[in-house]
């Protein structure tokens, strides 16, 4: 790994730009001004990120957004860490969506962590030629980056800096030596004389300093507020439904638009007639789009009911013959025909299963994802005197910004995001998905007047950007010994994160090559990405080749992991918190599953049953974690949780339809969700290994799919490589009859 | 016109009785609290009381609750002045995004003034809403929570 040392990355301009980024994009006595100058009102600003009022609180600004992950309180718990804040009196606030508070932190821990840069992120700016200039201007919240990367090598590092100012304010102010002074619970103390003087009492003097490029850090041991539980700050608002999302804004003088879209994707608007329309109650506008007419009234539903007086036709864009079934075929044809681009060679690559003992093959398939977020895309859009504002619940201000500057044929700096509330992201509201954003812009610019854009259910289920369909060919051979010796994976399209296809098994040979395979469904980042597809991939193959070994899968992953420990440490944790082996009541049975993802290892144990329809009905999932760190203890576990409850909606019931082009499902219906009577219990624990932050938002996902279908395999003998799992029958009498041999 | 005691508070609509009351509420009388998430009753963001059952406000017509009380989340309780599940919400920490939290807690709430000490089962077939976020766990333990704090 070429990270640079921290002393490097705060100073030095060589090691790609870090030093010019944090001492450029974060302490910057400039910098830090027009930071004060956009936020406005009272109080001292002491880098970008901090300010100190005079009534001793303190306020940082986080320059993300918050969908449910605590971000809003993990960064503020970092910094407020760092810079001894009585974290009572600590305050947050989203950053303004301008450069000026852009995160250069989140570039550089992508650039420092080695990896390319990850699909979450394109169509923010162009990353063709990736250009660290434009990285910098991020505000990504996605790839579970947040506290990994801004709260590691930025909020930590402003509250440090900020402590210093406020101690050398302090010395000055009393005229004593700065190492004689300590700070504690927002008070600087000198305690020869027995001097105190709050943060707020400082803050004017300590401003006139600059902030050290090199703050010194604290040591873990004495943390006070990092690894404990805070209530969120979000969350009053969300039990008094005062919390604004992007769905709730009203401007003065807006209407509400509805949308009729193209249903096949790729297709076009070739023909409207909107008399009918036009003459309903309410309504003020019809705008015709490429991708969509709309109808713009005085209320979101009687511009919906126009939608049905529309009348219009839609070209298919050469599309309407494509199905799911067409897709898979195309994906089979595909992996059957080519060897595919290299991803994993190891010893002899696959030539090693001409000498393999035994061998075992198996394809796997899953189908399209939609994400669902609880808000259906929304985006409110003002264009007057050449200026645009936008009112958006969005994953990336500054990407949203761009790509509304572009629809509005304006620059940059003629558009304002307003940031609200996300009724849930999930990699939907990143800006490589802006077909909701581009619309609101353009029928705001035609309407003259401000507008909320509004999707329905069914916009957003059919108008998503989905998770890959994605197919893999596996193979393994296994010598005279019975070790595996040998793992081949053929796999459809390379996705981030690159290491997603990866195993973490000592398997002297391996070839893990992927095919590209294009069509016309767009991609989009889905929680925790790649890893979805993958982790069900290969660790079902994985628990196939235990069963092949004879082996309990547990054991046989233990066996390939000897040079793995975190991995090891998990994957024992979870087998020991959830009694494997131990006795199980009738009908039950357990599976496991590991994944590392965002730097974070997971490993699940889950406990399934069949109803009375023969459905499966999982009673328990237990989680081990290392993360390497844990911020706020209690977002921690809801977000693995979350993580879980998500993966298992997929593995149950998710799958995206193509039949003639264009998606078949359109509301909860037909795709349906995990719901509080089908919730499993959760059990989740985390080892705190000391290792490289890991993300959170995502890991628990992954290992669910598996570790259930295993656990079916185990119950009933079926082996389910294809999901969901509605599409597939389950018996026990397989299993009962060679119980029974 | 289409009368209705919103909140504790008599309103006037001047909108077409088979508007559902979810945008009367919303745009019409500017209580975004109640949310929007499927518009056919699949997923419970958009419940409300009406005269004290909980119901899916994207499938009831103004028309159909003329004369009736209805409440929203804004009467549950405010940030000073919590109810007892609003303070479970919190002492739980359930929300996540948040977005169906409203929801959750307009039906939660019907539930325990239907019955203040439900079982389980009784949760399970009470609370169908759907979260996205998957704080189903939390809910959970904070309806049972609340009920022991009115007990
Ligand atoms: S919006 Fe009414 S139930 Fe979903
Ligand atoms: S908290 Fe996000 S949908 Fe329930």
């Amino acid at each position: 790994m070429k990270r640079p040392s921290r002393r490097q990355f705060l100073i030095g301009g060589s090691a790609v730009g870090g030093g010019l980024l944090l001492g450029y994009g974060l302490l910057s006595p400039e910098r830090r001004e027009v930071a004060g100058s956009i936020i406005g009102g009272e109080g001292a600003q002491l880098t970008t990120w901090v300010r100190i009022h005079p009534d001793n609180t303190v306020t940082f600004y986080v320059p993300h957004g918050e969908m449910g992950q605590g971000v809003h309180t993990a960064l503020p718990m970092m910094a407020a860490e760092e810079m001894e804040a009585d974290w009572d009196l600590v305050r947050m606030e989203q950053a303004p969506a301008t450069p000026t508070f852009a995160n250069g932190p989140l570039g550089k821990g992508y650039l420092t962590n080695g990896g390319g840069v990850p699909s979450a992120l394109n169509g923010a700016a162009n990353f063709a030629t990736y250009k660290l200039a434009e990285l910098m201007n991020l505000q990504i919240t996605g790839g579970s980056t947040a506290v990994r990367f801004t709260g590691q090598f930025g909020m930590r590092v402003t509250g440090a800096a900020a402590k210093e100012m406020l101690i050398k304010a302090a010395a000055e102010k009393w005229g004593v030596a700065e190492e004689e002074c300590t700070a504690r619970l927002s008070h600087v103390l000198h305690e020869a004389s027995g001097r105190k003087a709050t943060f707020g009492e400082l803050a004017e003097l300590a401003a006139e300093f600059s902030p050290s490029a090199n703050p010194v850090l604290k040591n873990k041991k004495d943390y006070t507020i990092v690894g404990t539980a805070k209530q969120r700050f979000d969350i009053p608002a969300k039990v008094t439904g005062e919390s604004m999302y992007g769905i709730d804004v009203k401007v003065p003088g807006m209407l509400y638009a509805a949308i009729k879209q193209v249903p096949v994707i790729g297709g076009s608007v070739a023909r409207v007639n909107d008399t009918e329309a036009l003459a309903a109650r309410g309504v003020r506008a019809v705008v015709t789009l490429e991708d969509g007419v709309a109808v713009v009234a005085d209320n979101t539903w009687r511009a919906k009911q126009a939608l049905d007086l529309l009348e219009v036709e839609f070209t298919d864009g050469g599309n309407g013959h494509v199905s799911s079934d067409s897709i898979f075929a195309q994906f089979d044809k595909a992996l059957a025909e080519n060897d595919g681009e290299e991803d994993v060679e190891k010893g002899e690559g696959a030539e090693a299963l001409g000498s393999a003992k035994t061998v075992v093959e198996a394809d796997y398939r899953v189908p399209f994802l939609a994400h669902a977020t609880m808000e259906p895309m929304n985006c409110t859009v003002r264009i007057e005197n050449g200026k645009c504002d936008v009112w958006i619940g969005t994953q990336d201000g500054l990407g949203t910004r761009a790509v509304a500057a572009q629809a509005a044929g304006l620059s940059d700096d003629d558009v304002t995001i307003h940031p609200l509330m996300m009724g849930g992201g999930f990699g939907r509201r990143s800006p490589g998905s802006p077909n909701h954003i581009i619309q609101a812009v353009k029928i705001a610019k035609e309407v003259g007047a401000p507008v909320k854009l509004t999707w329905s259910r069914e916009d957003d289920m059919q108008h998503d950007y989905y998770r890959p369909a994605v197919s893999a060919r596996m193979s393994a051979g296994f010598d005279e010994e019975g070790n595996l010796t040998t793992w081949v994976n053929r796999y459809i399209r390379k996705d981030e994160p690159a290491e997603a296809s990866h195993i973490p098994y000592a398997v002297a040979n391996q070839s893990i090559r992927y095919v590209e395979s294009e069509v016309h469904i767009p991609y989009g980042p889905w929680r925790s990405v790649a890893h979805t597809q993958h982790t069900f991939f290969n660790e079902s193959f994985a628990d196939e080749l235990a069963h092949a070994a004879g082996k309990d899968p547990y054991q046989f992953r233990r066996d390939l992991l000897k040079d793995q420990p975190r991995h090891l440490a998990v994957l024992d944790l979870a087998a020991k918190k959830a009694n494997w082996g131990g006795p199980l009541p009738e009908g039950h049975a357990r599976g496991i599953a590991v994944q590392e993802s965002f730097q974070t290892i997971v490993a699940e144990v889950v406990e399934v049953s069949l109803d009375e329809n023969g459905r499966p009905r999982v009673h328990n999932v237990t989680a081990a974690v290392d993360c390497g760190e844990v911020i706020n203890t209690d977002t921690a576990r809801a977000q693995v949780e979350s993580g879980i409850i998500y993966g298992l909606t997929a593995a149950l019931y998710g799958e995206i339809t193509v039949e003639n082009g264009a998606v078949v499902e359109e509301n909860f219906p037909d795709y349906e969700m995990v719901r509080l009577a089908n919730t499993p219990k959760m059990d989740v624990h985390f080892i705190e290994s000391g290792a490289k932050l890991g993300g959170l938002g995502e890991p628990g996902t992954p290992p669910v799919a598996p570790a259930l279908a295993n656990a079916l395999f185990s119950l009933t003998g079926q082996r389910i490589r294809s999901l969901p799992l509605k599409n597939h029958e389950f018996s026990r009498s397989n299993r009962l009859a060679q119980a029974a041999d | 016109m289409i009368s209705l005691q919103v909140n504790g508070e008599w309103r006037e609509l001047d909108v077409e009785p088979e508007m559902p009351l979810l945008w009367a509420l919303r745009d019409e009388l500017g209580l975004t609290g109640t949310k929007f998430g499927c518009g056919i009753a699949a997923c419970g963001a958009c419940t409300v009381q009406v005269d004290g059952v909980a119901q899916r406000s994207c499938v009831l017509l103004v028309g159909a609750v003329d004369g009736a009380s209805v409440r929203t989340v804004e009467n549950l309780g405010t940030a000073d002045n919590l109810s007892p599940l609003q303070a479970a919400w919190i002492k739980h920490q359930v929300p996540q995004c948040g977005y169906c939290q409203s929801g959750m807690l307009m039906a939660a709430d019907a539930l325990l003034s239907e019955n203040p000490n439900p079982s389980d089962a009784d949760i399970d077939a009470a609370m169908t809403n759907i979260c996205r976020c998957g704080t189903y766990q939390r809910v959970r333990a904070a309806i049972h929570d609340a009920a022991k704090a009115k007990a």
